[in-house]
This record gives structure tokens, sequence and C-alpha cells, in this order.
């Protein structure tokens, strides 16, 4: 880490199977279905665009969607960004449950912790929407 | 009808900015007067020195350990107790006008309620929120989603940008330099008083209140988002207090040399910030070296911070003058105080962190009771040199309206003078501080008894857990001896350590976790 630039991880146990939770995060289009705050999405080729309930338009660079590793990438590309990379991943934990992994990393720093703030409810909204148990 | 109560609070103001503490700058008539005819603290300390912990310790009469709120960033859960909610459910009616600050400020998504409502009113969802019936906030300028930034949005767009700019680029803190002197977070502010925050928050307390019927029971939290940096004051009131003839504070020592010489016996985080290179939290710019700070610099920032310290009195001022005219003035306890202090150039630093002496932990503190109460018997007017805390406020509301405090509140009603004090027990008050900002960690536990404060460091990113401060201010009041390794004062020192961490507060199972920088 520079002073710069900040890193941020959250996590969630989901008492479901690794291929529901993908379902949800690995679906660019359904983010407003389990992040709160999101007033649109739109997802046009590798370009996804969201609207934030602030009236913040937050366009994005979908960078992997991998099926088999169960991985979301993606980069806010807003000018107010210098850098940043966000990555989501599913681990099948082998006994019915996955492990919901949300990782965030940005220049200004800052812009971590903000985002990264957002991602770790978000996670937090995955149990109710997947009717599952959810631990940190 | 019952005793009505008007908690007033200010953001980041130094005991020693009052007239009727011995402050020579400012000119506080209104406080002053609350003070002559109630109780005013010589020794009130915040459970934190940063906002969200204290503010969070006014709300739930908690320590930050048990309430959770570790650092600026951390939410104050939605479901905490709240002393608020304890009056509302007994009758009364409550607001809070101005600076909340539970729940984080940077919010792009509007996920805390806090920064969403006000899109949607002034009356939360449900009724009330934390017990508040009425919430209408602001912060300290005009960005954001609050209440005030979106009134002067809608009604005086001109003045949005006329406000010092204090978050950068980055969304660091900034350290742009202003003013006559080149000092970060002062700016020439050409808004018009009238609509300035601090005008803004008595208008709104004044509209609340006449809302309000006659017999109407009422707590109101009127929240001042000043004297908080960005030192931004209406330009038209800063010739109040000429920078120039501003005398430099006692805990300034000029001379480089002695000054760096008293920060090199503190714990080495402290000269580590002054040098630059380490910033630990988010409540100073990250690119600002108080090394650089100059006397000049030190003298306008204490001027600028002089003249919102008398528009926030003159606010109080009109808003007593309505409580008066509604015929409540003998009803009414007033309690004024803020969440912490500032260094405001103790030491050669500006701005707060992890440092427990008075420019941040002593507190302005006055509280007049209801001048109806007097035929009761109380011994007011009084001083009390006993050390309180912010943590009694809750259970002083409660005593006020009449009920008992909850369990869970882990105060004690405020006393009204020593002898009472001596009797209840007010020999100590805590404070800690708790901080990780992308890898860096620091944690302070401190205690105030009799005439020592006494600070332990656990290990961190700049402490191994063997530092520490121990201060006697009968002696050294401007805390500049550190006598935490000297060996003479080793039985003084490991009484107070053991009976600081004997006085612990019960720590929250659940640790809450940081969500944004503040």
């Amino acid at each position: 880490m520079t002073a710069r630039r900040g890193s941020i991880r959250h996590s969630i146990r989901l008492g479901c199977a690794a291929d529901a939770a993908w379902d949800v995060v690995g679906t660019p289009e359904r983010l407003p279905e389990w992040w709160l705050g999101i007033e649109s999405c739109e997802v046009e080729g590798d370009t996804r665009t969201i609207q934030t309930r602030s009236g913040l338009p937050m366009p994005e660079k979908l960078l992997t969607i991998d099926h088999h590793q169960r991985r979301f990438q993606y980069r806010i590309t807003a000018p107010l960004f210098v850098e940043h990379l966000s990555t989501i991943d599913v681990h099948d934990l082998d006994d019915g449950t996955c492990l919901t992994v949300y990782s965030v990393d940005a220049e200004p720093a800052v812009l971590a912790l903000i985002i990264g703030g957002a991602a770790r409810a978000a996670l937090g909204h995955l149990p109710e929407l997947l009717g599952t148990s959810g631990h940190r | 009808m019952g005793r009505k109560i008007l908690l007033v609070t200010t953001d980041q103001q130094r005991y020693d900015t009052l007239a009727c503490n011995g402050g020579t700058l400012s000119r506080t008539p209104v406080v002053d007067g609350l003070a002559a005819e109630g109780v005013r603290f010589e020794r009130a300390h915040p459970q934190s020195v940063v906002c969200m912990p204290s503010r969070s310790t006014i709300l739930t009469g908690q320590h930050p350990s048990t309430h959770g709120v570790w650092m600026n960033g951390v939410p104050l859960p939605a479901d905490a107790p709240s002393v608020a909610e304890v009056l509302r459910s007994t009758g009364y009616r409550t607001a809070l006008v101005g600076k909340a600050h539970f729940e984080p400020y940077f919010d792009p998504f509007l996920r805390f309620e806090e920064n969403a409502l006000s899109t949607n009113g002034t009356t939360p969802h449900g009724g009330s929120r934390r017990g508040f019936e009425h919430l209408e906030t602001a912060a300290h300028g005009a960005i954001g989603p609050l209440h005030y930034s979106q009134w002067l949005i809608r009604t005086h767009p001109e003045a949005v940008g006329m406000y010092c700019r204090a978050i950068d680029d980055s969304l660091e803190v900034s350290a742009e330099p202003g003013g006559d002197n080149g000092a970060p977070q002062v700016k020439v502010n050409p808004i018009d008083r009238g609509i300035y925050h601090t005008d803004w928050v008595a208008d709104r307390t004044i509209a609340w209140l006449d809302s309000l019927d006659a017999d109407d029971d009422w707590f109101c939290w009127m929240s001042f988002p000043d004297p908080h940096h960005p030192w931004d004051p209406p330009e038209s009131e800063v010739g109040r207090v000429d920078w120039r003839e501003v005398p430099l504070p006692d805990g300034y020592p000029e001379d480089r040399t002695t000054r760096e010489a008293i920060i090199d016996a503190k714990p080495r985080h402290w000269r580590a910030w002054y040098d630059g290179t380490l910033v630990s939290n988010y409540e100073a710019p990250a690119d600002w070296v108080p090394a650089t700070l100059t006397p000049d610099q030190v003298r306008e920032v204490n001027a600028r911070n002089a003249v919102e310290v008398e528009l926030i009195d003159e606010a109080l001022g009109r808003v007593l003058g309505r409580v008066a005219e509604r015929g409540w003035g003998d009803d009414v306890d007033v309690v004024v105080t803020t969440d912490h202090g500032e260094l405001q150039g103790d030491f050669g630093f500006l701005f707060k962190g992890p440092y427990h002496v008075d420019a941040l932990m002593r507190l302005p503190l006055v509280w007049r009771p209801a001048p109806s109460t007097r035929a009761g018997g109380s011994t007011t007017p009084s001083v009390v040199t006993r050390p309180v805390g912010l943590v009694d406020l809750a259970p002083t509301f409660c005593a006020i309206a009449g009920i008992d405090p909850p369990e869970w509140m882990q105060g004690t009603a405020l006393p009204v003078d020593d002898a009472d004090a001596a009797s209840r027990g007010f020999d100590r008050v805590l404070t800690e501080w708790d901080s990780e900002l992308f890898g860096t960690d620091v944690h302070l536990r401190t205690m105030m008894r009799d005439r020592w404060v006494v600070t332990t460091y656990l290990p961190g990113t700049s402490h191994d857990g063997t530092e520490g401060e121990l201060y006697d201010l009968v002696d050294d009041p401007l805390q500049r001896v550190n006598r935490w390794d000297d060996a003479s004062w080793r039985p003084l020192r490991d009484d107070l350590v053991a009976d600081l961490w004997d006085a612990q507060p019960e720590a929250r199972a659940e640790r809450l976790v940081l969500e944004a920088p503040v």
C-alpha cells in the first residue's frame, strides 16, 4: 500500500451453494438487487453505468466474469478515481456453503474505504436475498 | 408540565475559548451568563477526542468501548440506546438540529439515513430516528446531502462555493493554504452571515420550538458545526478579532528548539506527526506538516476560531430569547458543551488526533438548571473542579426529566457542586483512542484523576505497548513534562495505571467495522 492507495477486503460466509451466490454477484445487471443505494444500473457490452442514490453517476468497465473461478472484476472509471479495481470471489467450501469475498483497491485511498464499506453492507443483504444464513 | 432541556453542543471547541473559563479572545456573554446562574465545570472530559465516538457517548451515555464507535467512520448502530428515545418514550418532544454525525459523511449511496433524510424532509421513517422525531442536519460547509447544504444549494446557490473546500481532489482533508498567512483550512468566506450555518442552526431550532405547544415538554439538541475547521467564518465578522493582536497561546512554545524538545519527550507518534512522517488518522490534512506551522498562522487560526465562538454565543442568545418569549424561560435546563477540543497551536499542532492533552480533552461545560428549580434548594451557581465526562450527560437529562437512568447508561448525573461530586464518587474520568487506517494503528487509554492525567499505550504501528504519558496538572498545567519514565514517579504511575485498567468499561462483544474515513 502507498500513502495514496488503499486496499480493503470484506467477506461473508453464506449457507447456500456457491452457484446460488454466484448467480447473484456474478451477474452485473443484478447489482441493484443486493447493493442498496443504487438507483439504476445499465450494462452495455463491457460497460456498466450505475447511478447512486445521491445522484452520482459511476461508470464501470467490466474486466472479468469467470464462471469457472466464480470471479467478477471491474474498474470504476469515474474521474474521481485515479485507479480502482474491485474483485468479487465466491469460494465453494465443499459443505454446501460458500465464502463470498469483496476486495477493493483504489486511489485515492479513502475511496477504497467508501466503496469497501458500501460493499460490506451489500454483502450483508445477500442472506435475505438468497433466503439463507450469513456469517461474517 | 416538566423541565425542558436544551442541549447545546459545538464541535471541536477548547475550554479556554469561553470568557467564563478565562478566555480573552471571544466575547461570550450568553454562555458566561448561564455559567453565572448555573454550574461551570472546570474538568469536563470527552470519552473520545473525535466526533463520532464522542457524539455517540453523549447520545448513549456509554463509553466508546461499549457503544462500539471506536473511531470516526464507524457508524453507530441504528438500534443503539439513546437518551433521546428514553425521553421521547416518556412524552418529551425531541429534536436534533445541526451536526449529528452518528453515521459517516462519505456516503455516495445514501445508505445512512442521517444522510438520506434530507431528501425526505425532517421526520425520520417510522416517526423517529435514535429517539429524535425531528432531525435537521448540517455540517461544516455546503457540500453533501445534509439539510443545510440542500437548503443553501436551493436558495443561495451562489454561496455554495464561498465556503472553504475542506476536502481536496484526493478526498483528503485539504492542506490548501489560505487567509493572510497560508494556514491550512483557513479561507476568506464572503457568505452573508445570515445564511452561515451557525445562524441557520439557530433559525431552524427556533422554527422547531415554534412548532411546539406551550405545554409540551421537549428535549432539543442544538448542535453547531463550528468552531471545527475549516476556519472560514463570514468575512463581515472577521474584523471582530484582528489576528495581528492575538497573543500566542500559552500552549505554543514559540522557540523551535524548546518546542521540539517537549515533543520529543512524548511518545514517538507526536514527533512523527510533527515531521509529517506519520498521519495516523483522517483528522488532519495528510499533506500538512505541523513543523511548518508559523506563529502568525497560530494567531490567525485562533482569531478566526474566536469569531466563530462569538457567532455561536450570539446565535444561542437568539434561541434563548425565543425560549423566553414562549414563556419557557424558567423551565428550561440549558447544557452547553462540545464533543472534543482542538490543538489550536499547542505544542506546534493544529486539529486533533491521538494526543490526550488538555487541548483536546478539557472541554467547556456549563449547566444552567431551570431557574424554577432554585426554589427547590439548588446550590447553584457553583464551580465543579472534580472530573466529569460527557458520558454523564445522558443520565443528567434523565434526572432533569425525573426518570431513573436505564442500566445501560454508564455515567452519573452531573453534580451541582464539588461537595455533591465528592459524595457521589466523581473521582476519575476515562478517555480512549483507537484508530486503524490502512495499516496504521494507534491505541490509547487515558484517565484523569486528582491532579494527574495518565495515558497508557497499547501496541500499535508506532508503539510497543510500554510507552505512556503522565502529567501533573498542578505543577505542569501545560503538560510539557512527561513523567512517565521518571523513576521517582513510578509508584504513582503504577497506582494510576492499575486504577485506569480497573475502571475500564465493559467492551462491546462484537467489534463494529470501519465503513468510511469519516
